[in-house]
Order: C-alpha cells, then sequence, then structure tokens
C-alpha cells in the first residue's frame, strides 16, 4: 500500500504540488490524469524517489520511505521517452538491473542471459534480445523499457506518459495488453496520463490533477459521472455548460418539443454511430453547447433554433470550483 | 532551373564555389605544399638531420609530454564539468558556463602574462616559491599550466550541447535500477558521450602541442629544456635554419592533417549515431 501525505513541492516560486494526500491499494491500477502543469509527473517521481518532497510523508506499506533514494525503493520507472541505454543490446538492457548488483547478490551472466529472454518472452518481443533499441519500433521499444523494470522485480510499477510517443493504433493495442500483464503480475501500478480516454478505458481508480492539488480521487465511473468540480466536469469527457452553471454531457440532453433551452444549430456531423450537433446558446451566442442524437433520428438542419433539456447534469458551487 | 527557393542560378553557383576554392587554395592548400616542400628542399636526409638534432628531439619529447599531462587532465575536467552544468540546477549556472569560454576570449599572451604574474620571480607567489626551491615559471610546469588553461574549453564545450541534448532520462532510469552513481557514469553516461569526447579530446590535443604565444610567455626558450615544437621552429627559423624551422614545422603540420581525418572519421560516426537514435 502506497500512503502519500501532506506533500507539497516547490520549483523555485512555482508550486507544482500543493499538499497531496493519496493512497494506492495493493494491486490497484491508478491513474493520475490532468493537463500538462498539474504536477501530476511530480508526483509519480516523488512516490519514486527521482524527486524529493518539501514537506510531507510517503509510506510504502506503512514505513516511511520519504528519504530513501529510488534504488531502495523497489519501484520500476518507465520514462516517456523510453530512457532505453542506445548502445546496449536489448537483452543487456533488460538484464541492466540485474548486472550493477553487489557482486554476491548479482547472477550470472547465463542467468542474466535467461531472466532477459524470459522477460523478453514476457513483453511478446522473444528472439529481439540481440539487437539494439534503435532497430526497435516505437512500440516496441516501450515494451523493453517494461521489461527492463520488471526485472529488478519491483513492488510498485510507475510509469510516465507511458503511451504518449506512440501513434493511435498502437496506443490501443499496448494499452489492453498493459492492463493484461498488470493483472497477471499482481503488480500495483500508478500511471501519468493526459489523455482522460487512456485513464478512464484503463485504470481502476483515477486521481484527476489541477495546479498541484487533487480535484477528485474515483473509480472512472464516478469521475465520469459524478464529477466533483466543475475542472473535473470538463476536463474529464466532453460538457457544455448550460444556464444555470449546469454542466452536461453531450448525450444527456434531449431535443423536446416544449419546456426546453433554445439553441441554434451551427453544425450536424457523424460522430461513430450518433449524430454530433454543434449548437449556441440562443440566449448567449458564445456558449458552445454539444448534443449526441441516436442516428435513428432524422437531424435538424444547420441554422434553425431548436429546444434541449438536459436529462441530467452536474452544477458546481463558486466555493468549490475554486478549491 | 530552381529546384528550391535558395537555390541560386548557375553562374552565381559557379562563381561562389570558385571563390571559396580559390581562397582555400591560397590561405590553407598552399602554405600547407610550401611547408612540407621547404623542409624536403634539400632531400630527405636533410630533413631527418633536423628533426634528430638533440634540441629537435628534446622539443618533441617535450611537446608529447605536455600534451601527456595536459590532455588527460582536460578531459577529466571537461567531463566533469559539463556533468555538474548539465545534470544539475545550482545558482551561478550561466556564469559558469560563460567563465568557461574565457581562455578562448582572451589573448593567449595574456594566459601566459597571468601565469607570470602568479608565480614569476616578482609575481605573487615568487618569493614562496624560490624560498621552497620550486621552479614554475621557466620550466616544465609552467608550460603545463599554461597548456591546461589554454586548452581547457575544449571538451566542455563539446560535452555540454551534446549533454544538454540528452538530458537526464538514461542517468535516472540506470539509478532507479540500481546502479550507483559510478557504474551509471561508466556504463550509461560515458558511452552516450564517447563520440563527442574523442572528439573534443582530439582538439583539445591539437591545440595543446600546438600552442606558441601562452608557452611562450613562461618557458623562457631554453633550448633543450623547455622549447617545445612551435617555439623550436621560432627559433630555428630566427636563425636562418630554414630546413630545420619546416622540418619541425611539417611534424605540427602533419599532426594537424591527421586530427583532421580524425575529426572528419568521429564527426562521420557521431552523426550517423545521432540520426540512429532521433527517430
Amino acid at each position: 500500500m502506497i500512503t502519500v501525505q501532506g506533500v507539497t513541492k516547490q520549483f523555485g516560486k512555482f508550486a507544482a504540488l500543493n499538499g497531496i494526500d493519496l493512497q494506492v491499494e495493493d494491486g490497484e491500477f491508478v491513474a493520475l490524469l490532468g493537463p500538462s502543469g498539474s504536477g501530476k509527473t511530480t508526483l509519480l517521481r516523488v512516490i519514486a524517489g527521482l524527486e524529493f518532497q518539501d514537506s510531507g510523508i510517503v509510506l510504502f506499506d506503512g514505513e516511511d520511505v520519504s528519504s530513501r533514494p529510488v534504488a531502495q525503493r523497489g519501484v520500476g520507472f518507465v520514462f516517456q521517452q523510453y530512457a532505453l541505454f542506445r548502445h546496449m543490446k536489448v537483452a543487456d538492457n533488460v538484464a541492466f538491473g540485474l548486472s550493477v548488483r553487489k557482486r554476491r547478490n548479482r547472477p550470472s551472466r547465463k542467468e542474466r542471459r535467461a531472466r532477459a529472454e524470459e522477460l523478453l518472452r514476457l513483453v511478446h518481443l522473444e528472439g529481439l534480445g540481440d539487437r539494439y533499441p534503435e532497430q526497435l519500433s516505437g512500440g516496441q521499444r516501450q515494451r523493453v523499457a517494461l521489461a527492463r523494470a520488471l526485472a529488478v522485480e519491483p513492488r510498485l510499477l510507475l510509469l510516465d506518459e507511458p503511451f504518449g510517443a506512440l501513434d493511435a493504433k498502437v496506443r490501443k493495442e499496448l494499452r489492453r495488453w498493459l492492463r493484461e500483464l498488470h493483472e497477471q503480475m499482481g503488480l500495483t501500478s500508478i500511471f501519468v496520463t493526459h489523455d482522460q480516454e487512456e485513464a478512464l478505458e484503463l485504470a481502476d481508480r483515477i486521481v484527476v490533477l489541477n495546479q498541484g492539488a487533487i480535484e477528485q480521487v474515483g473509480t472512472p465511473e464516478q469521475v465520469y459521472m459524478e464529477p466533483e468540480t466543475s475542472f473535473v466536469a470538463s476536463f474529464v469527457g466532453e460538457t457544455s455548460c448550460m444556464p444555470g452553471g449546469l454542466h452536461v454531457r453531450p448525450h444527456d440532453l434531449e431535443i423536446v418539443e416544449t419546456g426546453g433551452e433554445a439553441v441554434v444549430v451551427d453544425n450536424v456531423f457523424r460522430k461513430g454511430g450518433e449524430w454530433r450537433i454543434e449548437a449556441t446558446l440562443a440566449s448567449s451566442p458564445g456558449e458552445l453547447i454539444e448534443i449526441d442524437l441516436d442516428a435513428s433520428r432524422s437531424a435538424p438542419a444547420v441554422g434553425t433554433t431548436i429546444l434541449v433539456r438536459p436529462t441530467r447534469g452536474s452544477a458546481f458551487d463558486v466555493e468549490k470550483n475554486s478549491s | 532551373m530552381r529546384h528550391s527557393a535558395t537555390s541560386e542560378s548557375r553562374a552565381a553557383r559557379a562563381a561562389l564555389i570558385g571563390v571559396a576554392l580559390l581562397f582555400l587554395a591560397v590561405f590553407v592548400v598552399l602554405p600547407l605544399v610550401a611547408v612540407f616542400s621547404e623542409a624536403l628542399k634539400h632531400g630527405i636526409g636533410a630533413f631527418t638531420d633536423a628533426i634528430t638534432t638533440p634540441d629537435a628531439m628534446s622539443a618533441i619529447r617535450l611537446t608529447l609530454l605536455i600534451a601527456a599531462i595536459s590532455v588527460p587532465l582536460n578531459m577529466v575536467f571537461g567531463i566533469a564539468a559539463s556533468w555538474a552544468l548539465t545534470k544539475f540546477e545550482f545558482p551561478g549556472k550561466g556564469l559558469l558556463i560563460t567563465l568557461i569560454d574565457l581562455p578562448f576570449s582572451v589573448s593567449p599572451v595574456v594566459s601566459g602574462l597571468i601565469f607570470v604574474l602568479l608565480f614569476g620571480a616578482n609575481g605573487y607567489l615568487g618569493p614562496w616559491l624560490i624560498e621552497h626551491d620550486i621552479r614554475i615559471i621557466f620550466a616544465v610546469p609552467g608550460i603545463i599550466l599554461a597548456t591546461v588553461f589554454i586548452t581547457f574549453p575544449f571538451v566542455a564545450r563539446e560535452l555540454i550541447p551534446l549533454m544538454t541534448e540528452q538530458g537526464r532520462d538514461d542517468e535516472e532510469a540506470a539509478i532507479s535500477l540500481g546502479a550507483s552513481g559510478w557504474q551509471t557514469f561508466w556504463h550509461v553516461t560515458l558511452p552516450n558521450i564517447r563520440w563527442g569526447l574523442l572528439y573534443g579530446v582530439l582538439l583539445c590535443n591539437a591545440r595543446a602541442m600546438g600552442e606558441f604565444g601562452a608557452v611562450s610567455v613562461v618557458s623562457g626558450h631554453i633550448r633543450g629544456v623547455t622549447n617545445t615544437m612551435p617555439l623550436h621552429v621560432e627559433i630555428l627559423y630566427n636563425e636562418y635554419d630554414f630546413v630545420g624551422a619546416f622540418a619541425v614545422a611539417s611534424l605540427l603540420a602533419g599532426l594537424a592533417l591527421l586530427t583532421l581525418v580524425a575529426k572528419t572519421v568521429l564527426e562521420w560516426r557521431f552523426n550517423l549515431h545521432r540520426t540512429g537514435v532521433s527517430h
């Protein structure tokens, strides 16, 4: 179990972390989600021991590890740009953590080689051990980085934007595969992402960060359906802001004959199995409203005024927004 | 026909290339040819005689000794400085980066005089040194100090941009996998910078062997004792021993050519390596 208590971190005048409290249970897969500059990577690095907090403590299984460097925390860290050692063969990269051990704990060359092969098989890269990192694709490099981190048998796997540098298709495949690996190995994993879709698909729990503070912690379901702050509502999933400060998802708006809010249709297009209608409020033309309409219904014409009514939504008082 | 917005007309291109070649021929190739032809003017026998006189041999030995001491020193210093400047954040970093360039921006004669001012008989530390019978100025230690000072930017200037570009990720990855500081340096940092380092060392070596100004001030030109190759060339030339002067000069020129070849090979390998990594 990982516990973070009251952690703050300043970079010069910039407060990267502003009093973070967080608990991660064993076996959980947790996403740190937020825009750039929200402190998510700093938090990950503080948990890893690559960065040290100014105040507050980090506990691993109830034990204070705040002053321990990264090597003594038993974590595997996967870097955004993989940070593979380019002059070493893939197998040597994977076995690096074993080959730098003190002599009495160090497995023999043969054992290290066998362990590297085993890990490469685990990440579906068997037979590529003799290549150099630059001979691999982005997705393959990512998996080498993962195998290398797993070689030291970490109790906690930390991943910084693990799919950030990959194209969309590879990213989707890797996501699913990482989730399987997490289950299969019984890992506890924390990953950083700015991609809400990734967090929603992959994580058991999402920690939404903004300006160095936690906005909400919850399951993907909770964060998406019951956002606690207007930041979460607007950052996670698409929302439109209706008069009265109500945040509404596109599919939570229905077109009605009477008793709705008047909006002017600007644009209509197909989005997956639905119509996406982009409209503006008739009462305040600057406000964009997005509506999803079942594809079996006929779409309204551009330029017409329609009435819409929210079926559900979230309202936030001003105090909470600014917290 | 124009292939891109920046391509010139055929005539303009030919003119530019012609001017560049002419310039190179007059200012680089011709002097180089002259050095070798003057050296061999009276045949290979005179050439070998000139470079095997006791004074010439002593100058060659001293030059090699100076390079053998100052280049490793500056290699260590260059790595340490670049490491500190690129892997850590601390106040005054910008100032330090600027200071590293100082030996390049100040006249070598001034650099030499600084050491005379410090260690010379009338310098700040002169009386103390005389009292303890330590000779620095007009002796080998002074030449080494001046050479180290003149050549210290070469390695650091080569490594700082390279290490800045590479960032800290590789080192952090190594440390997170349990490597110690030394292991990280030997197995990760050093291999990452090896081509740039070699390149810097090469340039440093060329300058260490060829430095004239600063060394001239501190050496005292004592034949067979504190004369380096460049100083020896000057002495021979002033004595109208042209074959001797050009013979020793041709050794220095040959060294420069060798350095250029090595540098080209390295640059080629270095770029190959970098482009291989960047995609």
